[in-house]
């Protein structure tokens, strides 16, 4: 399966050409850029590892293109994501948040079923790969 | 210059014209607190405008046919809403605009149903006017704030579903009525796991023999589960809690919560106290709560008589919805693109800035209310998305219903068409290209690697609902008047 979080996630993967252009349209904005990195993809895994601060002061898309080059290297089989924040008013919040890495095989989730009561059911969704300790998954 | 009787004459028993009653005032100045209405008025024939202005200013406040002593008794200036200003409609002779300014005395804090039984309750069967429309409202901050609005918002909603930088996408079931709780679910299970982030119950589909609200709630939450396993993304459905009392609609609502639904949905002829009431509920319990305007055509449509949507859009957001639908430009709904410019305006903005050519007519500060997200749903495919895009923006739901569901090569194939041809349209539009220009080229070339995409381009080709809308706006930026 594919992971279809993110913005782009149903396009082919983005190259590093492509992903300076999404950088540099969010630093137009005014926005901060980051990286962040997990192995846990779980939907609702909202806080991946951060691969140091947020770019407040960023104004060349090169200079996250750079930290995106070693974060890779680190973590060449986790999930990378660029996440842009918007500091304005009533915003303050992400507003761009697109895959840049991802595993060579994904396995996906299970979905557990417990059976309740008047034909109800309780889900849980449990990812494969998490079976594994944190860093042994991929 | 106000014509106002004076003294013990304007309390003589008898019937005196309203304009002479205090309810036509040229002279007023609107203080920051007053609550302004703007109505399009047209008098009967040989019916003076500034008369049929202070009369609808005095059927909307503290009037009645004739003069009655027992105003005496009150600080009546106060409570009599003033026209203040009556201008001629471009270029139509017949229709006046009336300003009338309401102290905010006058409304109870935080209640759609007080507010509109004054300003719709009794003016609009009006025999002195043959025709009447509210047409905006400026509400002070001072009333703004007695409003909880939206209970999520867009920024939160984004927050929650982890999903940001794109319109969402949505689809409603088809056919809207006769599938049974089973293969209902089916409808919801292909449509999520092929791309799209929600499926829509339709505005009436409540519990009927068909199908039972227990059944659709607990086939659709199998699927809603069942698709984000297979995507790893969150997704969701609206249940329409939609019903005949307030016991019951609350009974499906904490079932919803129950089963895990991130969402519930409601129907605007449920009326404004059943709609602030299930706002409570949606704010108690964490859900986002989508509205489907059913019914508003009705009042809405013709230009004449009757609510601007713009209206029922900032009410809607005071009275606190999460999701509104608010029309499409390009579909098969009703829809003039600055009229809707202008209702997408109001939902979002924090703040309304005066646009004639939107149909906005004040200022509106939002008084830091809640984002409220537009949907937009009726006739739309995945070959319209640059204009898609264009028009409404990226805080939207896109709701492709027949275009996700009617794909020749099935649901999923018609939901992965519009999620890829949505996400390569964002992509070009980052990367600072003219996809309004190149939009149909980024389509194909989005189609070489997607081949539902290119079944859903070559199936609807360039399919569009060009009829003149019936609601347009009164000032364009041009030399010929609008009709």
């Amino acid at each position: 399966m594919r992971i279809t979080q993110g913005t782009f996630s149903f396009l082919p993967d983005l190259t590093d050409e492509q992903i300076k252009k999404q950088v540099k349209y969010c630093l137009d904005n005014g926005w901060a850029v980051s990286l962040e990195y997990t192995d846990d993809p779980h939907p609702r895994n909202t806080y991946w590892e951060m691969y140091g601060q947020p770019m407040f002061d960023l104004r060349d898309p090169a200079g996250l293109m750079m930290d995106l080059e070693e974060c890779r290297k680190t973590y060449p089989k986790h999930y990378i994501r660029v996440t842009a924040f918007d500091s304005t008013h009533q915003w303050e919040t992400p507003r761009l948040s697109f895959i840049v890495n991802r595993p060579p095989e994904e396995p996906g989730f299970r979905l557990k079923r417990q059976e309740q009561e008047g034909r109800k059911v309780r889900y849980t969704i449990d990812s494969y790969a998490s079976d594994q300790p944190e860093g042994q998954r991929y | 210059m106000a014509q106002t009787i004076q003294n013990d004459k304007r309390y003589e028993a008898g019937v005196i014209p309203y304009k002479k009653m205090g309810y036509w005032e040229p002279d007023y100045q609107p203080i920051d607190t007053d609550i302004i209405a703007l109505f399009r008025i047209t008098p009967q024939p040989g019916v003076d405008p500034e008369e049929a202005a202070a009369a609808v200013a005095g059927e909307s406040s503290t009037a009645t046919w004739t003069v009655v002593w027992t105003d005496r008794l009150t600080a009546c200036e106060k409570y009599r809403a003033k026209a203040y200003r009556v201008d001629q409609v471009p270029g139509n002779e017949e229709q006046y605009f009336a300003y009338i300014a309401y102290d905010i005395q006058l409304f109870e804090p935080g209640s759609i149903a007080n507010l509109t039984a004054s300003i719709i309750g009794n003016v609009f069967g009006f025999k002195a006017v043959k025709a009447l429309r509210l047409e905006d409202m400026r509400i002070p901050t001072a009333y703004m704030t007695t409003y909880k609005g939206p209970p999520t918002g867009i920024v939160v909603e984004r927050e929650r579903l982890d999903k940001f930088g794109r319109p969402l996408l949505g689809a409603t079931t088809k056919p809207k009525l006769g599938l049974s709780g089973r293969n209902y679910g089916r409808v919801v299970y292909e449509a999520l796991k092929g791309g799209l982030d929600f499926v829509k119950d339709d505005e009436n589909i409540n519990s009927q023999p068909f199908m039972h609200w227990r059944d659709r709630f607990l086939y659709v939450m199998e699927a809603v589960n069942k698709a984000t396993a297979a995507t790893g993304e969150v997704k969701g459905h609206y249940l329409n809690v939609t019903a005949a009392t307030m016991e019951e609609m609350y009974e499906r609502a904490e079932f919803a919560k129950e089963l895990g639904s991130a969402i519930i949905m409601i129907d605007l002829v449920i009326g404004y106290t059943a709609i602030q009431s299930m706002s409570n509920w949606a704010r108690k319990n964490d859900m986002i709560l989508h509205l489907h305007r059913a019914g508003h055509s009705t009042y809405t449509r013709q230009k004449n008589h009757g609510v601007s949507f713009r209206v029922i859009s900032k009410w809607m957001r005071m009275a606190g919805v999460d999701h509104i639908h608010a029309g499409t430009v390009v579909g098969k709904l009703e829809g003039d693109p600055n009229q809707i410019a202008g209702f997408y305006d109001v939902l979002r903005e924090p703040h309304n800035k005066q646009n004639l050519e939107h149909g906005v007519f004040f200022d509106q500060d939002w008084a830091g209310l809640n984002k409220c997200m537009p949907v937009a749903s009726g006739g739309i495919h995945a070959g319209q998305m640059h204009q898609l895009l264009h028009y409404l923006g990226e805080d939207t739901v896109l709701q492709f219903g027949g275009g996700t569901i009617g794909h020749p090569d099935g649901i999923q194939a018609g939901a992965t068409a519009n999620r890829v041809a949505l996400e390569a349209m964002i992509m070009a539009r980052n990367e600072g290209r003219d996809y309004m220009a190149e939009g149909p080229d980024i389509l194909q070339k989005a189609a070489k690697d997607c081949k539902p995409l290119q079944h859903a381009l070559d199936t609807w080709k360039d399919i569009t609902f060009d009829y003149t809308s019936t609601d347009t706006p009164d000032f364009v930026p041009s030399t010929t008047t609008s009709v």
